[in-house]
């Protein structure tokens, strides 16, 4: 299909770490590649890697070994400084403990990434609302995040992530503090709201019940990828 | 991102204030503990001061200030005016007494014997009387506190017979004078008057006052004074410092405030730097997930910086504006603050240390927020 172009290559990835004098490698050469326009899960025991990878692919931590590119920029080549200002302007998050600004209102934690990338505050802050409106929740745009449900601030995080449109998206277990109800509202609003033929959406999951919404899971066990599909492998 | 950063703080109304009152509470300590200290030090020189017309005082060579100062023989004083350059110069009686008052209580006073025929040395602003009250027999004016000190408020002193060593004074006029350090009574009386009060042998003219000639400093005069009598001579401004520096070097005064300025810094930079780390823990996440987002590490110091002067800047307007109000209002109220004013070196120094304060403070929280790697945000 033509909107399903590769976005992400990801090429040999090692990562140890150090734990006392001895080093554990957690992914042990990692290849993949991850297309746009698709919701890709990463799947798999708790143990397995995920967090790790995911992090790698975000460029948040660097790799022992391998490369990652994102949009064609091998990122661990930029400096420091402008692998953070890549992260800004391509990268969203939505951490699993929604990690908002509680002194913030959901509008102005939903500007957040423009706020950083110099936009002035009232033209962000509209543009935060605009997006809480598209996730449902503009009636709680001005209340603190402790004035929202678990799904509602996951929802602010959701437009936190999408607000300055970035051509990424990654999540790690968007859904495990919330019961499975909302679970699965968030992941419907977030599979309508953040996919586009653009844009590539990762999501790390444990979580069985929202195995449906994907397009492409891929497995993970003791630090190497075991499955590549539409659906869950059967055994 | 700085109103994200101030909106951070401002937000958490319990650690906010908390970092407030750490430092308007370092600066009201230090600030007003330290004008005290200046001021009271500063009454060792109010003797000298509260006689503005003589720049010059000359005294035996072991005395060392206004109430510190061994008596000379009645021949010093035309030795002294015979001095080239010495423009007049008048006897000065300072002594210690005690008096009693109608009511029978017994009181420490100093008693000043000024010049009876210019009576130089009686300080000028009267709150009540007149200088030629002083010509009146066993006649003596007493100082406002001193006033304050031996009467009850309200009560008119003006006519009131007090036994001064064993002898009968009149109080004849109140005069408006800085207190000394001691906050004395102090009567002020003729010379020939203070004679009589104060037994004692032959010598009991414990200064000379003098002023210089014109086209003469009172250094250059000094200087001639000491080489033709042998007496001890020194300008107003000397003098003033010597009393000041006699209680730096013989009370503890300066090491108790030092221990209590001291201990305003160590209490506010411990309550400061606690709540700033509990601050900063308490949004370690979010500084971390503002780090993955793509907020670099030189503007995460500007949010702390910004947070850091937020605080710094209101509690010190607040610590600042509580130590002047008190000191201006006790230099209004009570007569144990009479005189007291803040010296502008005070708020600078005071600043000084809040911003030292800050920025040890600042640089601890600072350093876990830096520390924080943007992976740890999806642990
Ligand atoms: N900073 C670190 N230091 C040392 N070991 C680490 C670190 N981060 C992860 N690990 C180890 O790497 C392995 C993979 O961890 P990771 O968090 O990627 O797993 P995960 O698949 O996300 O698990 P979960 O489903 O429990 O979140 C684990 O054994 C973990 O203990
Ligand atoms: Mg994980």
């Amino acid at each position: 299909m033509s909107d399903k172009r590769t976005a992400i290559t990801i090429n040999g990835i090692v990562k140890e770490f150090s734990a006392g004098s001895q080093m554990i490698r957690v992914l042990h050469g990692i290849d993949a590649e991850i297309r746009s326009g698709e919701l890709t899960y990463l799947v798999g025991e708790s143990g397995s890697g995920k967090t790790t990878m995911i992090s790698i692919i975000a460029g948040i931590l660097y790799p022992t070994d391998g490369s990652v590119s994102v949009f064609g920029q091998d990122i661990y080549s930029l400096s420091d400084n402008d692998l953070v200002r890549f992260r800004l302007s391509n990268i969203g998050f939505i951490f699993q403990q929604y990690n908002l600004i509680p002194t913030l209102t959901a509008a102005e934690n939903a500007s957040v990434p423009l706020v950083a990338a110099g936009m002035k505050r009232d033209e962000a802050v509209e543009r935060g609302r605009a997006m809480l409106d598209k996730l449902n929740i503009a009636d709680q745009a001005d209340k603190l995040p402790r004035q929202l449900s678990g799904g509602q601030q996951q929802r602010v995080a959701i437009a936190r992530a999408l607000v300055h449109e970035p051509r990424l998206v990654v999540c790690d277990e968007p859904t495990a503090a919330l019961d499975a109800k909302s679970g699965r509202r968030v992941m419907d609003l977030l599979r309508e709201v953040a996919l586009a033929p653009e844009r590539t959406v990762i999501i790390v999951t444990h979580d069985n019940r929202i195995f449906d919404l994907a397009d492409r899971i891929l497995v993970m066990e003791d630090g190497r990828i075991t499955h590549d599909g539409e659906e869950m492998p059967d055994h | 991102m700085t109103w994200i950063a101030i909106r951070m703080l401002t937000g958490d109304r319990q650690k906010f204030f908390g970092l407030l009152f750490g430092v308007a509470f370092s600066a009201l300590l230090i600030s007003q503990q330290l004008t005290i200290f200046i001021n009271l030090i500063e009454r060792g020189a109010t003797a000298v001061y509260n006689i503005p017309t003589a720049n010059i005082w000359v005294m035996d060579p072991v005395s060392r200030t206004p109430d510190v100062a061994l008596p000379m023989p009645p021949t010093a004083l035309d030795k002294v005016r015979s001095v080239n350059g010495v423009e007049w110069a008048s006897p000065l009686l300072r002594s210690g007494a005690t008096v009693r008052t109608p009511e029978g209580d017994l009181e420490g006073v100093t008693v000043v014997g000024v010049d009876d025929a210019t009576l130089i040395g009686l300080p000028k602003k009267f709150i009540q009387g007149s200088r030629e009250a002083l010509y009146e027999p066993d006649a003596v004016i007493i100082d406002s506190v001193g006033a304050a000190k031996l009467f009850p408020e309200g009560f008119d002193p003006i006519g009131v017979r007090l036994e001064l060593n064993d002898r009968r004074a009149v109080i004849r006029g109140i005069v408006d004078v800085d207190p000394s350090f001691t906050s004395q009574v102090i009567l002020y009386t003729r010379y020939s008057n203070a004679l009589a009060f104060v037994p004692g042998t032959r010598n009991r003219m414990s200064f000379i006052l003098a002023s210089a000639s014109d086209g003469l400093t009172a250094k250059q005069v000094t200087t001639r004074i000491t080489e033709a009598t042998g007496l001890k001579a020194r300008t107003r401004e000397e003098f003033a410092r010597d009393g000041v520096d006699f209680i730096i070097e013989n009370t503890g005064i300066p090491v108790n405030f030092g221990i209590t300025v001291a201990l305003g810094f160590i209490v506010g930079v411990a309550i400061v730097g606690l709540t700033f780390s509990l601050f900063i823990r308490d949004n370690i996440k979010q500084f971390g997930a503002l780090k993955a987002i793509g907020v670099t590490n030189n503007k995460i110091r500007m949010m702390v910086a910004a947070q850091a002067l937020l605080v710094g800047l209101v509690g010190y307007g607040i610590g600042i504006l509580l130590a002047a109000i008190f000191i201006a209002s006790g230099a209004a109220n009570s007569p144990d603050f009479k005189g007291f004013y803040t010296p502008w070196e005070i708020p600078v120094l005071t600043a000084f240390v809040v911003i030292t304060m800050i920025l040890i403070t600042g640089w601890l929280a600072l350093r876990s927020v830096l520390k924080t790697e943007p992976a740890e945000v999806f642990r």
